[in-house]
């Protein structure tokens, strides 16, 4: 059971990898030019798994920022995990030991959490291990490569697996759109919504992780308001 | 330089993982409030749509190939094809364009 578990997490943890691998080459890259060894770009990305963080990391440690600054900033950039963490404590069975949450925890990325917490029925953990134990090798090897070798795969490759994310995202998000004609409107909102956010003055100097938060918690919370969920029709259920 | 890589490393590493175990690990219970289990029930689809436009435009190289990657993965997506054929489709359809453009 937990081993079909992983190997059905592990398939859908490809797109992942292959869309990481893209991403985090060009991480890569902006490392080497911000003086990083191979190393150390490798080691922040195993430790870290986040794109949006990482870059800015980059420029602060560029910068000479003090460690205090480094921690705010990660904390702001990355605080979208904080609400995936409390969607996904839900998605879990009650029954799931300490040491799994640790572990999971851990796996909280846009992509893991948003394959993981559309699974039906409740999620096991197993599931989530085996989407992370593609995703994160890769997220860390793209980041070497891309530090050690630079510009040798060629852009127009680059270019094409920069998608590959944002297309797994619409595959998690439009089936149960064309189930659910709430969440179809709560989708369309959304990015109309983040598309005027990213053109209005003001508006659009908001960083784009915390455009991610604020338009999270209010469209949520008006959906949560205006459409609160039967109580037996929940995925959680 | 003043400040150690790995310092900034070790920082960046216990801040973020601290966000993202703390309310896995301290939310052991079912939360019972309606509304709350509605707005976490809503909330990863707001997260990802607002995620993926209109940065999916940019991602790519020529923002058509952008739009035609995204009508793509869209209309599969439509079809309940899997994410790995979804999101493969989309890169093939913009590599393809972004040789001919």
């Amino acid at each position: 059971m937990n081993s079909n578990t992983y190997k059905k997490g592990l398939r859908d943890g490809i797109p992942i990898a292959l869309g990481y691998f893209a991403v985090s080459f060009t991480l890569g890259i902006a490392a080497k030019k911000a003086g990083l060894t191979a190393f150390q770009a490798t080691l922040m990305s195993l430790t870290n798994s986040t794109s949006a963080g990482e870059f800015a990391a980059i420029s602060a440690i560029c910068a000479g920022s003090t460690y205090l600054e480094m921690a705010v900033m990660q904390a702001v950039i990355n605080l979208r995990y904080l609400l995936m963490s409390c969607a996904l404590s839900q998605k879990i069975d009650t029954k799931v030991g300490m040491f799994h949450r640790l572990i999971m925890g851990g796996g909280i990325t846009d992509e893991i959490f948003g394959i993981s917490v559309s699974v039906s029925d409740k999620l096991n953990p197993f599931y989530m291990y085996g989407a992370m134990s593609l995703a994160i090798p890769a997220w860390a090897a793209g980041t070497c490569l891309g530090v050690v070798l630079g510009s040798v795969l060629p852009a127009n490759i680059i270019s094409a697996l920069s998608i590959a994310l944002y297309g797994m995202f619409l595959a998690v998000i439009i089936p149960p759109a064309r189930d659910n004609k709430i969440i179809a409107l709560i989708v369309a909102v959304s990015m109309a919504a983040s598309y005027m956010f990213s053109i209005a003055p003001v508006l659009k100097n908001i960083s784009s992780g915390m455009r991610v938060i604020i338009l999270t918690v209010l469209i949520s919370m008006a959906a949560a308001f205006l459409f609160p969920i039967e109580e037996d029709s929940a995925d959680a259920e | 330089m003043q400040n150690n890589t790995y310092i900034y490393i070790l920082v960046m590493a216990v801040v973020t993982y601290l966000i993202r175990v703390l309310p896995l690990t301290l939310i052991k219970k079912e939360i019972k409030n309606r509304h709350i289990r509605s707005f976490l029930y809503y909330m990863p689809y707001v997260t990802l749509a607002v995620m993926t436009f209109p940065s999916i435009l940019h991602a790519t190289d020529s923002i058509y190939a952008g739009w035609a990657g995204m009508l793509v993965a869209v209309f599969l997506a439509w079809k309940k094809q899997s994410l790995f054929c979804v999101s493969a489709a989309s890169c093939v359809v913009v590599f393809i364009l972004e040789l001919i453009i």
